[in-house]
């Protein structure tokens, strides 16, 4: 989630804002007096959609629009290919305003730019699976054969060969959504607006869909516009996360961003029930690996620093930090006795470690029957940190604002 | 002593303005009175000549072919329809029935023609629909007997008019069920055809005629049923066919002949019923 390359901006919405009725402009001007959604509604009989929208999304990132039903999230993903026309503001995408498109440019637009993704899947029941996909082609002339090709290559990318024949609905929920999005990908759009796509799913399903889509982002690197209600949905496949309330962006930012620093009440109360083993990982939850012994010293340091500690166990790390092994106390005072020198002949070589980015739900069952503390290790072996039984406990009863890291 | 104070009143002349606004038709339109009955006299008889073209020992056997062609190989049905005709021809009213049924025909495809139209222009936009269910609404609350009146009075007497209003009588299901259709199609199916960037036409054609092509057939039952009952009133202004041969009957209290008749009508009706509601399954199949 690091960008260590400058994002370059691809969508950028300005001020936008969607009034439900006739002749918005009274509510328009009641938005800038400060009057709420509810005010609006009762003197004006208009609904307030999207109220000053601003936001930029990044070539090739996840980005998620969360929120409750009606916040807007679905009517914001609809502006975006004007399947719903914005009341005032401006979308620019590649820098064109598609906000001021005539009926041509915006249809040029959606048949090359922009493929669209829906929550119920919305296959045509009279086409074959190979057909539905090939819809965007079609619908551009391109002839027969020609677009069969491409479909069935779409086909393959999301790995449905073999049901070209198919009828829609001769297949499963996540197939379908797979035809979907065989369908968008399809005509070669940069840009995917994915409503709720993964929400009908039953949730194993949903889960792998979450997983290749990520894998296929990764290939294919599309900029995707995600919508969803679901928080551990939108952690886990968003770069960044807008949170929706009531035609407002509440909120921008990473996943750990909103999670660590909600930036006020409504955001804490949403995030407040996720699931947090999913969403922390071994590095936010490990202590620092202090103290920790180098592989030459000998059992009379190790006893020295564990009485100064009191603790029993400790990590044996080579000069560069690579993990080594632990040592125990009763084997270290038994090495005492016999004068040893060096604590190759009492380390322990075969011990669990964990992996920066394992998921503490992964982490409590190991951490649960382990004796010792868990060591956490980077790509190249080396001691990053420990985890104790204290430590995940304090993670998962942190009160907010407060940091993780101890 | 008081009710009688109304008899005062004059009569509002309804009666006379109407009278005055047909003459008016006749005079200025009646280049396009003549030409309507052109067409329609010339669609039926050439559905009538095709229909009595061959004896009725070939059509027949014609006849249960298309049934089972029609009905996926209904071998049932189309073994009960060529005996239904066969007692239909043994009744001696082989060229009454093939008179009815190329009224049906051909009032049928003109009632199509006209209602699935406009039934695809109210589907599409709101204040055309409500302007047409107001005038649906109108006819369908119209004892069907009150369409022969204008019929009569524009076309006079014989097979047009009665074709006119059967084609007015059997227009409301396919407008409506046309209708139904369209509006029926879930929202994310014309979303689709939107965010792809199909125009109007490319949506009606590739989106919204497929999709609610079950619910038009089902209109086409609908229409060509009523058809079939409208043709056999319709035999009161001249129509020919089975319709007339009960109104003979019925005149002349011969209960053999309206019978035999009747019994025609039910054959015929039951076996379009039966091939409509087969395409029907086909479509639904085919899905």
């Amino acid at each position: 989630m690091e960008e260590d390359y400058e994002p370059e901006v691809l969508i950028e919405v300005k001020k936008l804002s969607k009034i439900f009725g006739n002749k918005p402009e009274r509510a328009l001007q009641m938005l800038e007096d400060g009057k709420t959604k509810n005010e609006i509604l009762e003197k004006t009989g208009l609904t307030v959609g999207l109220n000053d929208i601003s936001f930029q999304v990044f070539k090739g990132e996840i980005f998620v629009l969360m929120g409750l039903s009606g916040c807007g999230k679905s009517t914001l993903l609809r502006c975006l290919n004007r399947l719903i026309n914005p009341t005032v503001g401006n979308i620019i995408i590649n820098g064109n305003d598609i906000v001021t498109m005539d009926d041509d440019e915006i249809r040029e637009f959606r048949r090359k730019q922009a493929g669209m993704i829906f929550q119920n899947f919305a296959l045509l029941p009279h086409k074959t699976v190979l057909d539905n996909v090939a819809f965007g082609l079609e619908i551009q002339g391109m002839d027969l054969e020609e677009r069969h090709t491409k479909a069935e290559k779409a086909l393959k990318l999301v790995g449905l060969t073999g049901y070209e024949q198919s009828m829609p609905d001769q297949l499963s929920g996540g197939m379908k959504q797979r035809v979907g999005l065989a369908r968008a990908l399809a005509s070669d759009a940069d840009i995917l607006l994915m409503d709720e796509a993964f929400s009908a799913l039953d949730p194993l399903i949903r889960r792998d869909m979450q997983d290749e889509l990520i894998e296929l982002q990764e290939r294919l690197n599309k900029t995707i516009i995600f919508v969803t209600h679901d928080l551990d949905e939108a952690l886990k496949l968003g770069s960044r996360i807008a949170l929706m309330k009531d035609g407002k962006i509440i909120q921008v930012g990473t996943s750990e961003e909103i999670l660590m620093n909600p930036s006020n009440e409504y955001v804490e109360r949403f995030v407040a029930d996720v699931d947090m083993t999913r969403v922390l990982t071994a590095q936010d939850v490990m202590k620092r690996a202090d103290p920790i012994i180098s592989c030459r010293s000998g059992p009379r340091l190790a006893a020295r620093l564990m009485k100064e500690y009191g603790i029993s166990s400790l990590f044996v790390v080579t000069q560069h930090r690579q993990l080594k092994g632990i040592v125990f106390i009763d084997d270290v005072v038994e090495a005492v006795k016999k004068d040893h020198t060096t604590l190759e002949e009492i380390v322990q070589k075969n011990l669990t470690v964990i992996d920066l980015l394992t998921p503490l739900a992964d982490i409590i069952p190991v951490i649960a029957d382990s004796k010792y503390p868990l060591p956490v290790i980077d790509q190249d072996g080396k001691l990053k940190g420990i985890i104790v039984r204290g430590s995940v406990l304090s993670a998962l009863a942190r009160k907010e604002s407060e940091p993780i890291v101890a | 002593m008081s009710l009688n104070f109304s008899i005062d009143l004059p009569k509002l002349p309804i009666g006379q303005l109407v009278s005055d606004i047909v003459d008016w038709i006749e005079a200025n339109l009646g280049w396009l009175l003549d030409g309507i009955t052109e067409i329609l006299r010339f669609l039926l008889n050439g559905f009538q000549d095709i229909l009595s073209f061959l004896p009725p020992l070939v059509m027949i056997p014609v006849f249960g072919i298309i049934i089972y062609l029609i009905t996926r190989r209904d071998i049932r049905l189309s073994v009960l329809s060529i005996a239904g005709l066969i007692l239909v021809w043994n009744l001696q009213l082989w060229d009454q029935a093939m008179m009815t049924l190329s009224l049906v025909i051909a009032s049928t495809i003109i009632a199509l023609l006209i209602g699935i139209p406009l039934g695809i222009m109210a589907g599409n936009n709101d204040s055309i629909n409500a302007g047409i269910r107001v005038l649906l609404d109108f006819m369908q609350t119209m004892p069907s007997f009150v369409y022969l009146i204008p019929a009569v009075i524009f076309f006079s007497l014989g097979n047009v008019p009665g074709m006119i209003a059967t084609v007015v009588f059997a227009m409301p299901p396919a407008i409506r069920l046309t209708n139904l259709g369209i509006r029926q199609i879930p929202i994310e199916l014309i979303e689709v055809s939107d965010a792809f960037g199909a125009t109007p036409r490319q949506k009606l054609i590739k989106v919204q005629l497929p999709v609610a092509l079950p619910t038009i057939m089902a209109g086409v039952n609908q229409c060509i049923m009523l058809a079939l009952s409208m043709v056999v009133i319709a035999s009161m202004i001249g129509a020919g066919g089975l319709g007339y041969q009960v109104l003979v009957g019925i005149q002349r209290v011969d209960i053999a002949m309206g019978f035999e008749a009747g019994l025609a009508i039910v054959i015929i009706a039951i076996i379009l019923d039966r091939i409509t509601q087969g395409l029907i399954k086909t479509e639904k199949a085919r899905e």
